[in-house]
């Protein structure tokens, strides 16, 4: 068990790197706290699998160092590590039987014959594979082969951190949402830290208290699911989480406390006094958008492009000034105007980003 | 931890065994350039007297190229039949349940378990019977008994690798069977046809024992020029290294142009 | 795959039937016509019955090659499989050295087999020969034109070099294809290096290890032209393995029937062994 820290982590896997684009992490400050369920949500190629990586230390990251509460352990190999890691793509030994594959891990570091069994007893009950036992490992579907890799970290007391790499990539459908409540109720049980990677982020806001959003190697935020969703730090995350996605609109300037949005002034709850010079825009999600009441004053004029309906609530597409989509979530029973349709936004959480960032806040990210 | 000493001793054992294996060749290459004298005479690391005397023979005395000439005939004819008709077969056994599909496969194979030696004096009385002694068709045909099989093997192994659905897309698209198998499914598995080729080549090239007991004049390989050269004029030891180090060229040749594909080849055409 | 049922398929196997039919039904049938046949050198043939192959299999002759024989057969597996692994297993898996290591490792596969016992020839022979006058120069008698000792040790020398090669490149081909996550995992669960050996790799080639012991079982059976040229049965008859007596009998002696049995009993021989390893060898794989 252990706190995990990266401090001034940068890893290029060229051997020269010197442009912003050799590295495949840029400067990263992350510490994961013991016990918590952690997802790495961002899309393919963001860098979160060299991420998950270097903390298992599979790659040497090429500046910065990795903690394990407060131990440097930069340097040492996976083994010393007390980790364990359940792949994309199942990992069993396949001339092993269930029972040898989960022994294994315990086999090697000289476990007594006693322990083994009973542990391995204990892990494959928990997993639900004890009438598999004895079986041969290579027969079983994908599903239970990630139940043994899952278990061959189980197994062990030693591990300071599970880590998931996609593990439901090659899962069938129907079993997907099974495995990923069984992970969940395992996290509670054993109260290990983990840390599942996934580009999905249904699975990442479903596993996780803790989720940490990557993109283009960087870390852009770290919070709640609620967090991510009500005080989205990037206009990445903003797009990245949610569906739909966080309205991201371009703003002229800034008057007060209000933002200028295709020339009308909308009320944010983060002014910026300072650097006009900076590409700005004004984030609000759809579901902090409505139509402005009939004989309610101001608001944004837009027309109305397309309703779709997506069962509880419909989604309206509209346009400001005819070239500006803006998204809104709108109630069944809630009629939307036919003309004259006025936008309001939710002061509270309409943000300003300046170059992406959320206007108060820092770059990076620290949980 | 000791891993750091290890790792640097690893390719040791890749690197010793190499070493090993161009030993022999080196030694051939230098003999190749000396004079019999100095291969007779004195014991020499390298050519003391280096000459290209024994390698301006071979290139000048027809007995000698002409080896090379109809061996490279033979081996491309033989490549060709045996690849040609081993596709349809091979398509057929990766597609098809049909009477008899497993035993003829099996009995395919054991015609690679024969021993040349078994076919010798058989195939001198057959092909002499059918008027082929002496021709290159002759070896190239004899040299499909062990080259078919293989190459049936290879390409079946690909063949499965391709999904049926290609097939049933292109039937479907209104293709026929023959424009589907040229246009489509021939590029598909165009790597197992290379793969399959170079394989062909090889076992057809190294050969000797049919390829001489097939042959007299005309279509007398290299390598029955160099046993013949043995035995009757002496030790004309220098001679003997040229013609053996210009038999290993074509092969370097082939190996270069396939490099890529040798270690894939083995994994996918289950080889 | 649920393969569909069709017997026009037969015409697609047709051409293959046909060659093969001609190069080895006929030539085997031949074979066995003579092996029954007793003939007198005039052309004229009588019906001799089961009498060649009694012969043959009561023959000390044949017992000694054939037991010459799997001497051979057995010690160079013995070699060539488990050094091909171990070059398979310190071989670079990517990088520039990879398509060097592979191309200088293929050479000796296509070099034609007499010129291989040529090399050998030149390579061994003690007076001028490198590896003759090393071997001499540090006090050991080397001589494999006289000692059967040192004929056995240059012919299994050679076919080392000949062969390990086609084991590397198979054992490699089953290593390369194994994943990363395969190598992580075991790190992770602190195996030992013989433990990824025996749990991994082993388990991932043994399949293209199968297919390396049954082909070079089969060739290494028939071998012929190397030993040929390398010593030519000697000396004496202490490298006559069964293909060199196979050609002395038939084309030294022209004892046609005699050597038409014995073609046939040695056939059957390598049909029989192959066959046994084949099965033992999947029946290992299916349970």
């Amino acid at each position: 068990m252990a706190t995990i820290t990266l401090s001034a982590l940068r890893h290029s896997y060229e051997p020269d790197p010197s442009r912003d684009e050799d590295w495949a992490l840029k400067r990263l400050d992350v510490a994961w706290q013991d016990g918590g369920a952690y997802a790495l949500l961002g899309p393919s190629g963001c860098g979160k699998t060299t991420l998950l990586n270097i903390i298992s230390g599979l790659v040497r990251p090429t500046e910065g160092r990795v903690l394990f509460d407060g131990r440097d352990v930069t340097d040492r190999p996976p083994d010393q590590r007390h980790i364990a890691q359940v792949f994309q793509f199942p990992v069993i030994y396949d001339t092993m039987t269930v029972r040898q594959n989960l022994a294994f891990p315990l086999r090697n570091r000289g476990v007594d014959a006693a322990t083994i069994r009973d542990r391995v007893e204990e892990i494959a009950a928990m997993l639900e594979l004890t009438d598999r036992l004895d079986r041969r490992a290579k027969g079983l579907t994908a599903d239970g082969k990630q139940k043994i890799s899952l278990g061959r970290g189980l197994v062990r007391d030693d591990v300071n951190v599970i880590m998931f790499d996609e593990p439901l990539t090659v899962i069938d459908p129907h079993l997907k949402w099974q495995l990923r409540s069984k992970l969940k109720e395992l996290h509670q049980r054993v109260g290990r830290t983990m840390i599942y990677v996934t580009h999905d982020q249904t699975e990442a806001l479903t596993f996780a208290d803790q989720v940490v959003v990557m993109n283009m190697g960087q870390v852009v935020q770290v919070g709640t699911p609620v967090d991510l969703f009500e005080r989205p730090r990037h206009t990445f995350v903003g797009h990245f989480i949610g569906s739909p996605g966080m309205n991201v609109l371009p703003c002229e300037g800034l008057d007060g406390r209000h933002a200028l949005v295709g020339g009308h002034a909308v009320a944010v709850a983060n002014p910026d006094p300072g650097a006009p010079a900076r590409h700005m825009e004004v984030g609000v999600r759809p579901e902090f958008v409505a139509f402005a009441e009939p004989g309610e004053a101001g608001g944004l004029p837009v027309a109305v492009t397309r309703v779709r309906d997506a069962g509880r609530y419909r989604i309206a597409d509209t346009r400001l000034n005819g070239t500006v989509p803006i998204t809104v979530l709108v109630d069944e029973d809630t009629p939307i105007p036919a003309e004259d349709a006025r936008l309001v936004f939710h002061p509270d959480h309409t943000r300003l980003y300046a170059d992406g960032w959320m206007v108060g806040a820092q770059p990076g990210g620290a949980a | 931890m000791n891993r750091p000493a290890l790792s640097y001793l690893r390719p040791l054992v890749p690197a010793l065994y190499i070493a090993f294996m161009l030993l022999p060749i080196y030694w051939l290459l230098n003999m190749s350039f000396k004079t019999t004298n100095e291969i007779l005479g004195d014991f020499t690391l390298w050519p003391r007297a280096f000459t290209l005397e024994n390698y301006v023979t071979i290139f000048t005395d027809p007995t000698w190229y002409m080896g090379y000439v109809n061996a490279l005939i033979y081996v491309s004819l033989n490549t060709v039949i045996s690849v040609t008709v081993a596709l349809p077969a091979a398509y057929a056994f990766s597609r098809y349940r049909f009477l008899g599909d497993k035993h003829l496969f099996f009995w395919l194979l054991t015609n690679r378990m024969a021993p040349a030696a078994v076919f010798a004096l058989p195939f001198f009385q057959l092909y002499s019977a059918v008027g082929l002694f002496d021709t290159h068709l002759a070896v190239a045909l004899a040299h499909t008994l062990f080259n078919i099989p293989l190459a049936v093997w290879i390409l079946e192994g690909f063949m499965s690798g391709v999904p049926r659905q290609l097939d049933e897309t292109a039937y479907v698209d209104g293709y026929s069977f023959p424009r589907f198998f040229g246009r489509i499914f021939l590029p598909t598995i165009a790597a197992g046809i290379g793969v399959a080729c170079f394989f062909c080549f090889m076992f057809s090239w190294v050969e000797l024992l049919l390829a001489k007991t097939l042959t007299a004049v005309a279509a007398k390989p290299i390598a029955a020029t160099m046993t013949r050269t043995a035995s009757t004029s002496g030790y004309e030891l220098g001679l003997l290294a040229a013609a053996g180090t210009l038999t290993i060229v074509p092969g370097a040749f082939v190996i270069y142009f396939v490099r890529n594909y040798i270690a894939k080849g083995f994994a996918l055409g289950r080889v | 795959m649920t393969k569909t049922v069709n017997q026009k398929a037969w015409l697609f196997v047709l051409p293959v039937l046909i060659l093969v039919a001609f190069n080895a039904f006929i030539p085997l049938m031949t074979v066995v016509n003579y092996s029954v046949q007793e003939t007198f050198g005039d052309n004229t043939f009588f019906w001799a019955g089961l009498m060649w192959f009694e012969d043959v299999l009561h023959s000390p002759r044949f017992h000694d090659a054939l037991l010459r024989q799997l001497t051979f057969t057995f010690t160079i597996l013995a070699i060539e499989i488990p050094l091909g692994v171990a070059i398979a297993l310190t071989m670079p898996r990517r990088g520039v050295w990879v398509p060097v290591c592979l191309v200088t490792m293929a050479l000796p596969l296509l070099i034609p087999w007499n010129v291989v016992g040529a090399i050998w020839n030149i390579f061994a022979l003690p007076d001028i020969g490198l590896l003759g006058q090393v071997l001499n120069g540090l006090g050991f008698d080397y001589n494999f034109t006289r000692q059967p000792g040192a004929a056995w040790f240059t012919l299994i020398a050679m076919d080392v070099w000949h062969w390990t090669s086609l084991v590397v490149l198979l054992a490699y081909a089953g290593l390369v294809s194994i994943p990363d996550a395969f190598y992580q995992a075991a790190k992770i669960d602190g195996a030992s290096g013989w433990a990824i050996f025996r749990y991994i790799q082993l388990p991932k080639m043994k399949r293209v290890l199968t297919i390396a012991v049954l082909l070079r079982f089969m060739d290494s059976f028939n071998i012929y032209t190397e030993p040929f040229v390398l010593t030519g049965g000697g000396p004496g008859n202490s490298t006559t393995l069964l293909s060199i007596d196979l050609v002395k009998v038939a084309l030294g002696q022209f004892d046609l029937g005699p050597a038409a049995a014995m073609s046939l009993i040695y056939f059957l021989i390598v049909l029989l062994l192959s066959w046994v390893f084949y099965t033992l060898m999947m029946r290992n794989e299916d349970s």
